[in-house]
């Protein structure tokens, strides 16, 4: 008898053999849910790693507020749907002194409202592992990120000390306050999620899928238009076009694509015959050299 | 091109299925500074399609500004990840890489050719299937190459690639190539790899890289494309005895107990007999749970959960073995050690030591010697310091089951964690131990404290957990013993079989079994005995509940 298994059984047990790692190791973990097609395929895994129990952690949503409509509609779905309690927070302060991305310009609302968001979140709820959907093909600076990346106090990475990480022997160990940053996907590819979500046939966001929107062409990207808080500047006009969005996020950062990919395999077929990364997309990376790093550093995902 | 766009363009669905069979092969490229490691594995993103147009256009422009090629694409620029080390020019950490063909998906560790970080080799070798060493045509092996090829060796990688790059500044010359892969075979023969492939390549200009080059038409074999895509790592893992480490006890209600895990070695079946590799209890697997069904096998590899049919206490940190080859059970393995952190060892310091699920208290009682990287001697050390090698001894405060690191590098391998800094100091490779460790080597200490009085007085064997480290079941073999032998047994011996394991002596014949029942007897042990041919085989066991259970084990050849 000779199974061989495929890249995706390889990587899929890897993901469960992390989760499971992390629920018997930690206190009190917690699930970061994005609601993108990487929190889909992670909170998939997370239920085949505690099957028949439903997984033993809740999710966290960090809310801008600046969200697309229908991400939210999906992540209380989800959430019902398999049985987990959901955590949203919200950086009131933020909201308080009015921070939108359209005033504040794209650096210092995702400072605030996402990175100060999010450590609010662990704080208040003093969760000592958080699992993150990023992957190590995303950007450079995530290539040289271990799994289990430590945090101290303030949620500070250093990438000059971190742990050595060898075989699937995680070091899990922390002082009161410190936390770990859990990445099961880290070792997925794009292609990777995109053909696992195709064969294991994992709900998404429809906003992934093509379909006639409004949209806004702005510094040469298409800006949908979800609710009334995008304000036209002159010269800018409401257009409807067949777009998708390659990445969620919120929706004044998030660029859609003109596509008429209304399937998965479409949609597969389409990443693979275009040339242009997946943050692209996203306006966040386009700051300055070396900008995820910095963000890394202060604590983003 | 890699990815076959015809048939993604025309039928994506027949693509996608075709997708479905393809493998993963994890590999490290282990090169010196200027080897040109980073553009070799920039050379394989990029003929693959793996880089974008938006990261083409970054590259473009990183280029001019920092390149180190003249404003032409610098490959290497699309690997160095932290703004730290671009400024610098180096890389300083492992980074891990992907691309994929139509066959496989490769993750590509890179790691750093420098002196002193012989740390991040080892880890990103530690996962690795094939190792790729570059060596510069024109200078040939130096010390680094033989020091990452130890490592590669070390970390259990048995298939190696030597990718002797640069060879368009040597005129593409075979001879050159010649001479460096027989210095390099005749180097590495004692390092016990089970293939070495050699490849002339230019990763700047993309020889033999993908598609075979015009400029070494002496150069018959593969590309390195072709090999990575082709390169069978055989999977011995699945021809082990079944190993799965208890990483957590699924509960969700009364009725349903689930021992999850990854399965370090072997396969499992419903039906098939499984033992606590710590308390020797046994039971049959009920079912093998996953999300989309119960599976009727399950290989190394897999993530699952397995219900028992009998209730057994099991936890996390249980290895699960079949009851005929089980893992040993020891609180002295002996070990590679390579030193992680700035801080050396201190030998007799209480660190924690985490294997496959289990975390306990341990220390270094001795460094029994450290090895040097360049030159592969033995030498004597008080100690390890940062990156350091050595063979050392442990012991934990209770037994670990390991497996020796050659046959399986899950149960084999553990981490060092100093206490009160959490910072992850060593790396562990369980040395094989042999069943009765040495125990010429005990008698011959003993030998100097007794008075030689002609052969005439019983050789004296010490039964310690240490001599007797196979676990579950462990071995002493006294067949060849001709004279009187009497027995001194060790508290660490007698906490050993209060776990559950048991010791089979083979005996030369029936009258060697007077001092194995005397020993039995004064120390309230139980043994059962049985006939193998002439020989006598006889089990011994600490049984609390005192009732004699039949052993089939004792009868017939299996023993």
């Amino acid at each position: 008898m000779n199974i061989n298994l495929t890249h995706l059984q390889q990587l899929e047990a890897e993901s469960i053999h992390i989760m499971r790692e992390v629920v018997a190791e930690f206190a009190n973990p917690v699930m970061l849910y994005s609601i993108g097609k990487d929190s889909a395929v992670m909170l998939h895994l997370a239920r085949k790693a505690f099957y028949p129990a439903p997984p033993p952690f809740p999710l966290l949503h960090v809310d801008t507020t600046w969200k697309f409509r229908e991400m939210i509609t999906f992540r209380d779905r989800m959430a019902a749907e398999c049985g987990l309690d959901l955590i949203v927070h919200v950086n009131v302060e933020g909201v308080n002194q009015g921070i939108s991305p359209f005033t504040h310009g794209s650096a210092l609302y995702t400072d605030i409202m996402k990175t100060e968001g999010l450590k609010q979140a662990l704080d208040k709820y003093k969760f000592d592992a958080a699992f993150g959907g990023a992957r190590r093909d995303e950007e450079k600076s995530r290539a040289k990120e271990r799994i289990f990346s430590f945090r101290d106090a303030n949620h500070r990475w250093d990438p000059k000390s971190q742990r050595p990480e060898l075989w699937n022997l995680y070091n899990t160990r922390i002082k009161p306050g410190e936390s770990i940053r859990v990445f099961p996907l880290s070792n997925w590819t794009e292609l990777d999620v995109w053909q696992y979500i195709h064969l294991e046939n994992i709900p998404i966001v429809p906003l992934y899928y093509a379909a006639v929107r409004p949209v806004v062409e702005r510094d040469g990207m298409l800006i949908m238009v979800d609710d009334d808080r995008l304000v036209l500047k002159p010269g800018e006009q409401v257009q409807y076009k067949s777009v998708r969005f390659r990445t969620l996020g919120c929706y004044p950062l998030t660029a859609a694509v003109e596509s008429t990919a209304d399937t998965l395999p479409r949609i597969i077929q389409e990443m693979l015959l275009t040339r242009t990364s997946e943050r692209q997309g996203r306006l966040i990376d386009h700051d300055q050299a070396g900008s995820m790093e910095k963000k890394k550093q202060e604590g983003y995902f | 091109m890699s990815h076959q766009s015809d048939l993604i363009e025309k039928d994506i669905l027949a693509y996608l299925k075709s997708q479905e069979e393809k493998s993963l092969l994890r590999f490290i490229t282990c090169g010196s500074v200027d080897d040109g490691k980073s553009t070799l594995i920039g050379r394989l993103l990029w003929d693959s399609k793996m880089i974008f147009e938006d990261q083409l256009a970054a590259l473009e422009s990183d280029s001019k500004k920092v390149g180190t090629q003249g404003g032409a694409i610098d490959y290497a620029l699309l690997l160095d990840g932290l703004q730290a080390e671009r400024e610098q020019g180096i890389t300083i950490d492992v980074a891990y890489r992907f691309f994929s063909t139509d066959r496989r998906k490769f993750i590509v560790a890179d790691t750093p050719g420098h002196e002193q970080y012989t740390r991040n080799m080892v880890t990103g070798a530690s996962t690795a299937q094939v190792a790729v060493i570059l060596v510069d045509a024109r200078k040939g092996l130096l010390t680094q190459t033989r020091r990452h090829s130890y490592l590669v060796s070390l970390v259990g990688i048995r298939h190696v690639v030597l990718a002797i790059n640069k060879m368009d500044l040597v005129g593409y010359d075979a001879e050159r190539f010649d001479t460096i892969l027989r210095d390099y075979q005749q180097f590495a023969a004692p390092l016990g790899f089970a293939s070495i492939t050699a490849i002339p390549i230019s990763a700047l200009n993309g020889d033999n890289i993908i598609d075979a080059s015009n400029n070494t038409p002496w150069y018959q074999g593969s590309t390195l494309m072709n090999y990575l895509e082709t390169v069978q790592v055989e999977d011995d893992a699945r021809n082990l005895p079944f190993r799965m480490p208890v990483q957590w006890v699924n509960r969700p209600h009364l009725d349903f107990r689930g021992f999850c895990g990854t399965i370090a070695a072997g396969t499992i079946r419903p039906g098939d007999e499984l033992q606590v590799a710590s308390s020797g209890r046994t039971s049959r697997v009920a079912r093998i749970v996953t999300m989309n069904g119960d599976l009727q096998e399950a290989v190394a590899g897999q993530a699952v959960t397995l219900t028992l049919a009998d209730e057994i206490d099991i936890s996390r940190g249980d290895v699960l073995a079949p009851t005929d080859a089980p893992p040993r059970l020891s609180r002295h393995p002996e070990a590679h050690l390579v030193w992680m952190h700035d801080e050396a060892l201190q030998p007799g310091k209480v660190y924690l030591v985490k294997t496959a699920t289990s975390v306990t208290s341990g220390r270094v009682t001795r460094v029994q010697f450290a090895v040097d990287v360049n030159t592969l001697e033995q030498k004597q050390a008080p100690t390890l310091g940062l990156n350091e090698i050595g063979v050392v001894r442990l012991e934990l405060d209770r037994p670990v089951a390991f497996d020796p690191y050659r046959q399986n590098r899950e149960t084999g391998s553990f981490i060092i964690i100093d206490r009160f800094t959490n910072a992850t100091v060593a790396a562990g490779m369980v040395i094989a131990v042999a069943p009765l460790e040495s125990p010429e080597a005990e008698l011959t200490e003993l030998g100097a404290a007794l008075p030689e009085a002609g052969g005439l007085l019983p050789r004296r064997f010490i039964l310690s957990e240490s001599s007797i480290s196979g676990t579950g079941m462990g071995v002493a073999d006294l067949t060849g013993e001709r004279g009187a032998i009497e027995f001194e047994v060790s508290e660490s011996f007698l906490d050993y079989l209060g776990k559950g394991n048991r010791v089979l002596f083979r005996l030369r014949d029936v009258g060697q079994l007077e001092p194995v029942a005397r020993m039995a007897y004064e120390h309230h042990l139980n043994f059962e005995f049985g006939r193998d041919q002439d020989r006598v085989n006889v089990i011994l066991y600490l049984d609390r509940q005192g009732s004699l259970a039949g052993n089939p084990e004792l009868h017939g050849g299996g023993l």
